[in-house]
């Protein structure tokens, strides 16, 4: 079958940390809410921890799209981690438009612990947003050609 | 290497949406896997046994378990590797419950879902390596931020338990809003008289340190060892010389420019002031707002009034007094800051509140809040206890009291229950009839949750025994007539209209955050909700502990409270702070930043976004002594192992140990 938008499942890497966004989605786990199983996590003790080399790693790999979220402005566990994070995402962000990557495949948010439904509404939005950009091959292909070409 | 995956079913809660068996025969193709077992509780003892059975059985140097998040059972497990003789650090987790079997419904889906996890957590632990727990000592010391009655209760147990305790108050008084209240449901015993004791004692108490007027400014370190800095602000009044005699407050001639605080504006207090007779401590404190001197000096520089200064016999009064910041060593934190009552009428310009315009607050003066009629019902407030309008100071035949203003309100207010209001209303009716026997009584209400030992028979006694008419439904409008208001409303259980012309109405208005809850919580680095108020780690399992280690939640500031919850919890969190004390050394997680010397360049943007100042200088010498180069080193004892560092550094020269990119690396390829 050939893959179209229709039956296009992304899959989407989802970089969050430990204190808030990863203890929300344990939340929306606790309260049983139901949401779309494209997302794969990766836990980090902050934001602050996320190279965007990471994020092109994803992408790289085979991601089509990139979640990446950590606690609000301001509720750092580890107090200013994630501005450091939302100022590294102001310069990358520059750098994905030469890479030819649509920024719209990355999703920058914050989540807190007490936020299960915000999680939810997150990762459901971005699934399917990234479904109607369909799937990621730029990358998928500099892959082929570096393995076949060594 | 050898890795064992273990996949637990946690009885249905995983096995019923995830094929575990499937799993653990997925596992069992992964490189480097060799042997991989699903089982039905795998933190039970039995399911632990297996796992370190089957660490001798096949010599396993890393475990994967696939079970609930690893914030439930990551140290359930790491014990017991480190049981069967390996490093706690070579087990990783894959959440299959709260990630998985909890959030699809699909079995396919969440079983494919569930091998990627695993996967991922196989390529990770497989570049684990075994790190070392840090030891660190502990400062026996703890604060306590706000002294309420939750505050108070804290401060009391620590220092009886032989603990120092610094005791930080912003008011000038310790006491909080309990010190406010007439009586207390269900009992109806007279608020200050039991607490008032209880604040002596913390003055009396040699272990506390009482720092009334005085705010918390920085909070550094971790648990165990924070450094504070405490703004102890300028009182004009010097605290060693001052006895308390009140000479100074009666002297003093501004009388009519300062509503009272304490009174919740009903009356005046003068510029310098105990905020009520009880304080303690019994010191006054100047409002340079209105006091004269400072008005005239800072208008045009000239010395005037200091009344105070000549009644006062043993020269206490100091107008030059500064603002002092003190620096306090402790080891743990007590956070009791407490609520505030929502009582505004319009909506504030930066406020999401939209407020309750139509029930007048703050244009007529006899609608009043639930805690301006504590005072007038307080046989130490403006009427001495007497019930009498803010008004015209006349009895009020007739007064209807509102519940639910602002709490379970979505458009208007918040949406939480303010769980005390059904409690202090049928409170207020009774000690108004107990007062005025002629009078009614009206209650308009939304439902009766009177859960609480004594307090549905509280309820029922304002209704049976003292004739409380309780009346369901909202009521929508308020408004003045002929020296009357007319309360508009309705009683959706006759199905009718009611209209009510009252002499005064009450407020039962939401229990909401302080408003520097949000700051204060940025300050000492715990989390808070929407609402302002702050998180407990769980809600059920640790209801008094915040995320950040070493800071304990008490009473209202964690959620609306009434005075039993409040000093439950503030027990509570004083024995957490006594557990924390009672070992000399604090263990800590050893997922720290190391730096690689060689390949370190000295750049030090680490040492520039490092939020603890862990980053140090150090220099490289040469057998003659001369700096060959100067490198980063991270103080293992500051860092707290967020990584910034290790995402900032050019040269990858120093990595988060446990988040090394190596393993991040490897879990990303692991994903595809």
């Amino acid at each position: 079958m050939e893959m179209n938008k229709d039956n296009f499942e992304p899959k989407i890497v989802a970089f969050v940390c430990n204190w808030c966004t990863y203890t929300g989605a344990d939340l929306a786990g606790t309260s049983r809410m139901k949401y779309k199983p494209n997302v794969r996590m990766i836990k980090l003790p902050c934001t602050g921890r996320i190279d965007p080399l990471f994020i092109l790693k994803a992408f790289e790999r085979g991601a089509d799209g990139v979640l990446v979220s950590g606690c609000h402005p301001g509720d750092c566990h580890y107090n200013a981690g994630n501005f450091h994070a939302r100022r590294r995402w102001i310069m990358f962000r520059k750098l994905l438009d030469f890479l030819g990557i649509d920024d719209s495949r990355i999703h920058f948010s914050w989540v807190s612990a007490s936020e299960g439904k915000k999680f939810v509404d997150v990762v459901n939005g971005f699934t399917d947003k990234v479904k109607t950009r369909g799937p990621f091959t730029r990358f998928k292909k500099l892959n082929e050609e570096f393995i076949i070409n060594g | 290497m050898k890795i064992g995956v273990f996949i637990c079913h946690c009885g249905e809660n995983i096995g019923k949406t995830v094929d575990c068996a499937r799993v653990a025969k997925a596992a069992s193709w992964l490189p480097g896997v060799v042997c991989s077992i699903d089982y039905k509780y795998m933190c039970s003892d039995p399911g632990q046994n297996l796992i370190k059975q089957a660490i001798k059985d096949h010599n396993l140097d890393g475990v994967v378990v696939g079970s609930c998040s690893p914030h439930m059972h990551e140290k359930t497990f790491r014990k017991a590797v480190s049981d069967a003789g390996i490093n706690p650090f070579l087990c990783e987790i894959a959440n299959l419950r709260e990630q998985v079997s909890w959030v699809h419904d699909d079995v396919e889906i969440a079983t494919d879902k569930a091998i990627d996890l695993v996967r991922i957590a196989v390529e990770k632990v497989k570049r684990n390596f075994a790190l070392q727990t840090i030891k660190v000592p502990i400062t026996k010391r703890a604060l306590v931020i706000g002294g309420g009655v939750a505050g108070i209760q804290a401060s009391l147990d620590i220092a009886n338990a032989g603990y120092e305790v610094i005791l930080v108050e912003k008011q000038p008084s310790i006491g909080g809003h309990m010190s406010q209240l007439s009586e207390t449901f269900p009992t109806l015993d007279c608020s200050q008289c039991i607490l008032t004791p209880r604040m002596v004692e913390v003055y009396q108490n040699p272990n506390i340190k009482l720092l009334t007027y005085s705010e918390v400014e920085k909070v550094e370190g971790f648990i165990g060892n924070f450094k504070v800095t405490i703004r102890k602000k300028a009182r004009y009044v010097d605290d060693t010389k001052c006895s308390g005699c009140g000479l100074c407050i009666q002297s003093c001639p501004v009388k009519k420019k300062a509503l009272s605080e304490f009174d919740e504006n009903l009356t005046f207090r003068t510029a310098i002031y105990v905020p009520f007779p009880q304080a303690v401590p019994n010191i006054p404190v100047i409002d340079t707002s209105v006091c004269t001197y400072f008005v005239k000096k800072r208008e045009s520089g000239k010395v005037a009034c200091q009344l105070c200064m000549k009644k006062c016999d043993r020269g206490a009064i100091n107008f030059d007094q500064q603002d002092e910041l003190l620096v306090e060593n402790v080891g743990a934190i007590v956070v009791a800051t407490g609520y505030k009552l929502y009582s505004i009428s319009e909506k504030p310009a930066d406020s999401p509140i939209k407020g309750y315009g139509e029930y007048g607050y703050g244009k007529y003066k006899d609608v009043i809040d639930g805690l301006q009629f504590e005072r007038i019902a307080s046989a130490s407030g403006p009427t001495a206890g007497e019930i009498k309008r803010p008004s015209d100071g006349k009895t009020p035949k007739k007064i209807v009291f509102i519940q639910c203003v602002g709490s379970r309100d979505e458009a208007k207010g918040f949406t939480y229950c303010s769980k005390i209001c059904c409690m202090y209303t049928a409170k207020h009716a009774m000690l108004y009839k107990h007062k005025v026997h002629d009078g009614e009584a009206y209650v308009f209400y939304m439902d009766i949750r009177a859960g609480g030992k004594m307090y549905e028979e509280f309820v029922r006694r304002a209704i049976e025994e003292d004739g409380v008419k309780y009346i369901r439904g909202r009521v929508s409008r308020i408004y003045p007539k002929n020296g009357k208001y007319i309360v508009k409303g309705e009683d959706t259980i006759a199905g009718v209209p009611v209209e009510i012309d009252a002499d005064m109405v009450v407020l039962a208005t939401a229990m909401i955050a302080q408003d520097d809850a949000p700051k204060l919580a940025q300050t000492i680095g715990i989390p808070y909700d929407n609402y302002g108020f702050f998180n407990e780690v769980h809600p059920k399992l640790r209801p008094v502990e915040s995320s950040t280690g070493g800071i304990f939640l008490a009473g209202a500031c964690n959620s609306p409270r009434d005075i039993p919850e409040s000093v439950a919890m503030a027990s509570a969190a004083a024995s957490k702070t006594l557990v924390l004390f009672g070992s000399d050394m604090l263990e800590r997680e050893p997922t720290i930043a190391i730096v690689n010397e060689n390949i370190c360049a000295g750049c030090f943007y680490c040492k520039k976004v490092c939020p603890y100042n862990a980053i140090e200088i150090k220099q490289i010498v040469d057998r003659n002594g001369n700096v060959v180069k100067e490198v980063a080193n991270v103080n293992a004892g500051l860092c707290q192992g967020c990584g910034t560092c290790n995402a900032t550094c050019p040269s990858k020269a120093v990595e988060l140990l446990g988040y090394t990119d190596e393993q991040i690396y490897a879990e990303i390829s692991a994903l595809m």
